[in-house]
């Protein structure tokens, strides 16, 4: 039995190219007054390599192995950890002036792509 | 049952996250909407990390006796690393946000190369191809874990000042070259011919510290205000390691998040870069500040000063106001000011808005967020394109530590090191004041004409000192009117 997804050159590129043709897309979307969140919101969403970090760490035999593995989940818990917190703090940041009341943000104009 | 259960909870763990991190960027698209977006990702994270720890239902035979060890290392590593980053990140300063995106960004690139120095020394990897893909992920990680440390040296003030010595593109060349043939013997060597010189496991150190150097002499020649350039690359390097680290591990939701966050990287590089006028390969092989030395003496004239209180009265009897702030404004902490006598001006009836140049300030929307961080309402703020034609019919333009940006040597002077660099019209206003510490050139070395310019006068201080005479000038006013 295996569940493993096993993944040859061909779907592994298929899945580089989507993955980064909706990136193109969804950031061309951003203005440009939210282009310091949006690098570390996207910074944030690199910390997902925490995953792989973990995945090498449990895997891992030798000391060596061990030590680089726990530098890796270290690095990666940092990355997502440290891009939430900032990101979470940038973006509750912009206010309009339209709303003066917080729980009337719905009636907020979008604003002007940049 | 167990391997076939945890294989499932992981791979629907990975493929929510992948979905709620498009997804989250996707709300990004409007200040409203992206504080859920961001919640929405983090809820990926959250589930793509505990899903993780099914991994230990499956672990390699040979790691099976380290598996008790080996899970307390982790716990241990994201405690501190999670924490410590969580409580940095909540109390830092939002002027130090640039370099705190840096050695976020490093720290990634870190981890996807530590990734692959895991694979490599374990001998994990399967083929050719595998291995390949590993080498190249560890390089672009590698580069990007030193690289970021210098940008964020150089943000934090750590490092002072670009260092550049002649020939440095050779040893540059020289050393990535090292890493590729070191990369090519550690293929050799799993194709069967082994042992060249030194063994598999030191041409891997070999290779690893040559990405390392590389990535310090890459970063060090890079001035800072060039930043915005390259923080947008690491950015993108960084998130180019994670997808193809992510192919080597078979986890999709690593490629898929690696390869949007390299797209979006390479988006605002392209952004930057345009903003400037300038390639991405001139940014980053050439010395922008060397490069304008000796152009300087074509304009004639004098910088004419003002005192703060005269341009304060001038502004609050204007109609129509357009502040140009640039990284001065963050150096001196002065947004929370700006945005006091802003205030004042709005309650004149003013009308003011805030014109912002894509590359002012050391990273990308720098000073939106610093504005966004004084309390400034966000549909006061408007880019380049929005606002450039309102100039003409400005009476005030206030330009507060910014330079190259509203030089107008870039429309007309085409000998200029920055012409062809989009602007922002700021010398079409009525009158100029500019906020500069003192006399002398930016960074990048330019005369700026404006300064000369007969409408211009120059308002000499740190940015907050001024800003708060200005503040005093005009609420002595309303003192002495009541």
């Amino acid at each position: 039995m295996s569940f493993a997804i096993i993944m040859t050159g061909f779907v592994a590129l298929y899945i580089f190219m989507l993955a980064g043709f909706a990136g193109w897309v969804i950031i061309g979307n951003v203005p440009a007054i939210l282009h310091t969140p949006l690098m570390s919101g996207s910074n944030f969403v690199h910390g997902i390599v925490v995953v792989g970090g973990l995945y090498a760490l449990f895997n891992a035999v030798t000391t060596q192995e061990q030590a680089i593995g726990f530098f890796a989940v270290l690095l990666g818990a940092g990355n997502a950890a440290g891009g939430y917190a900032v990101t979470d703090r940038m973006l509750a940041m912009f206010k309009t002036s339209h709303a003066k009341p917080a729980h009337h943000r719905a009636s907020v104009h979008p604003i002007k792509k940049g | 049952m167990l391997v076939l259960v945890s294989q499932i909870v992981i791979g629907a763990a990975d493929l929510a996250a992948a979905f709620l991190f498009l997804f989250g960027l996707k709300r990004m698209s409007s200040p409203a909407t992206a504080p859920s977006g961001i919640r929405v990702a983090g809820l990926g994270m959250v589930a793509a990390v505990l899903a993780s720890f099914f991994y230990l239902a499956s672990v390699n035979p040979a790691a099976q006796p380290h598996v008790l060890v080996n899970l307390g290392l982790a716990l241990v590593a994201l405690v501190i690393g999670g924490v410590g980053a969580w409580f940095v990140g909540r109390t830092v300063a939002m002027t130090a946000m640039p370099q705190m995106v840096a050695i976020y960004n490093g720290m990634g690139g870190g981890a996807a190369g530590s990734i692959a120095a895991v694979e490599l020394f374990g001998v994990h990897t399967q083929g050719v191809t595998q291995l390949v893909v590993t080498l190249l992920g560890g390089l672009i990680g590698a580069i990007s874990l030193s690289g970021s440390v210098i940008a964020w040296a150089k943000l934090d003030g750590v490092l002072k000042a670009p260092l550049r010595v002649q020939g440095q593109q050779y040893v540059n060349a020289a050393v990535f070259l090292v890493a590729i043939a070191a990369a090519g013997v550690v293929v050799a060597s799993v194709l069967g011919v082994g042992g060249l010189v030194l063994t598999t496991p030191q041409w891997i150190w070999v290779f690893f510290t040559c990405a390392l150097v590389f990535g310090v002499l890459m970063t060090l020649p890079i001035g800072g205000a060039d930043m915005p350039v390259v923080i947008s690359i690491y950015n993108a390097f960084t998130g180019l390691a994670v997808g193809l680290e992510g192919f080597v591990l078979q986890n999709p939701a690593l490629m898929i998040a690696g390869m949007v966050v390299g797209a979006a990287g390479l988006l605002l590089t392209v952004i930057m870069a345009k903003a400037m006028n300038r390639s991405i390969s001139n940014v980053l092989f050439t010395n922008f500040g060397t490069v304008a030395k000796g152009k300087t003496g074509a304009i004639k004239g004098t910088e004419r000063p003002t005192e703060a209180s005269d341009a304060a009265i001038k502004m609050r009897y204007a109609a129509k106001v357009i502040i140009v702030p640039g990284y001065g404004l963050a150096a001196a902490h002065a947004q929370g000011k700006l945005y006091e006598f802003v205030k004042l001006l709005l309650a004149a009836k003013v009308s003011v808005k805030f014109a912002i140049h894509p590359v002012a300030g050391r990273m990308p929307g720098q000073m939106d967020v610093l504005l966004a961080e004084a309390g400034v309402p966000y549909d006061m703020i408007f880019q380049l394109d929005d606002i450039n034609d309102d100039f003409a019919s400005a009476d005030v333009a206030l330009v507060i530590g910014a330079n190259d940006v509203v030089n107008p040597a870039a429309r007309s002077d085409k000998s200029s090191p920055i012409y062809g660099m989009p602007i922002l019209n700021a010398d079409k206003a009525g009158q100029v004041y500019v906020i500069k510490r003192g006399q002398g050139k930016g960074y990048s070395g330019i005369v700026n004409a404006l300064f000369y310019a007969p409408n211009c006068n120059m308002v000499y201080g740190d940015a907050q000192a001024v800003l708060i005479q200005m503040i005093e000038a005009i609420r002595g006013l309303g003192a002495a009117a009541a």
